[in-house]
């Protein structure tokens, strides 16, 4: 066992950008699985210097914590913004904003769509769980049909909450997205499509092809009230009808 | 004989068990001692069948586990 421990047998390990700053999250949060995405991807594509995120608000406001890049933390849902003016004052940066869906899909639509369309050469990372995790677990817009939630413990009601809004299907008109895509991280499998997707995103920035955004269909285990796995095995038998992964437009 | 092994951050780990799930072995399991933060940590119970595929480390959302694989 111990000859196998040698650093050129080495398969699999902490992304190097990554810091030992212990992550908030909860355990089996996959928020942690996307943060080592963009990690392991900004450092394989050499722009551990060269890349500016913009922080949300929402359980992944100490994003700036973890991944040991420079950051900026937009006021809630601001983050298109905030990064549209960076991109444009610093052109040859790789800028990218991640955001759940409280942030991105509620306070925060109006910048969305508006730095979509104006087509700013950015990358957004949308994580999806369908709940605002960290103020306890309430409706969010992305909140499927029938799901309860702290605001709607008898399921979310049609005629009273509306529909859950597909943001990432509305911007795939825009004709400032050239990549809108949906993913998950709940298999090794989809972990790897996800890492794929996010370096074509950022992959864009650099190019100036326009706004690619990469939606994660993610879990949110306190707010679920579920285990790391149930809540995995429930995001695809409840979350995959409403949102279904795959890519919607790659130009 | 094993063909790989992991190291695990005890101090790190949450004990979510996505690895133990993701272990396409059967290798991992939560352990009976808790880590400083009170959490059960993962641990290797049969190191000789890990085979080093690194499944675990891809699904872990703290990036507490090194993989070794022999080559």
């Amino acid at each position: 066992m111990e000859n196998i421990k040698k650093s050129e047998n080495i398969v699999f390990e902490k992304p190097r950008l990554i810091n030992d700053t212990p992550m908030h999250y909860c355990p089996g949060c996959t928020h942690g699985v996307a943060h080592n995405l963009i990690a392991s991807v900004i450092d394989e594509m050499g722009l551990a210097e060269t890349t500016i995120g913009i922080a949300p608000v929402g359980c992944a406001v100490f994003a700036y914590k973890y991944v040991d890049i420079d950051w900026i933390e937009a006021a809630h849902g601001r983050a298109p913004a905030v990064a549209t003016a960076v991109k444009r004052l610093s052109p040859d940066k790789m800028v990218f904003t991640y955001q759940g869906d409280g942030d991105l899909a509620a306070i925060g639509t109006a910048e969305t769509i508006h730095a979509c369309n104006r087509g700013e050469n950015i990358a957004i990372i949308y994580i999806n769980n369908a709940i605002y995790g960290m103020t306890g677990g309430q409706m969010s817009p992305t909140t499927i049909v029938d799901m309860k939630t702290a605001t709607c413990p008898y399921g979310r009601n049609v005629a009273l909450n509306g529909y859950p809004l597909k943001i990432t299907d509305i911007l795939v008109p825009l004709e400032g997205t050239c990549l809108v895509t949906r993913e998950s991280a709940h298999t090794v499998a989809a972990i790897k499509r996800t890492k794929k997707m996010i370096r074509k995103a950022f992959e864009n920035s650099l190019a100036g092809k326009g706004t690619s955004i990469v939606e994660i269909v993610s879990t949110c285990t306190a707010g679920w009230k579920m285990t790391a796995d149930q809540a995995n095995k429930w995001m695809v038998e409840n979350l995959f009808p409403a949102y279904p992964p795959g890519t919607l437009k790659d130009i | 004989m094993a063909k790989g092994t992991v190291e695990i951050d005890t101090a790190r780990c949450k004990g979510c068990e996505l690895c133990v799930v993701a272990c396409p072995t059967d290798v991992l399991a939560l352990g009976k001692e808790v880590n400083g933060k009170g959490y059960h940590f993962a641990t290797m119970v049969k190191p000789d069948e890990c085979i080093g595929c690194a499944s675990c480390g891809y699904v872990c959302p703290d990036a507490c586990i090194t993989v070794y694989k022999q080559k």
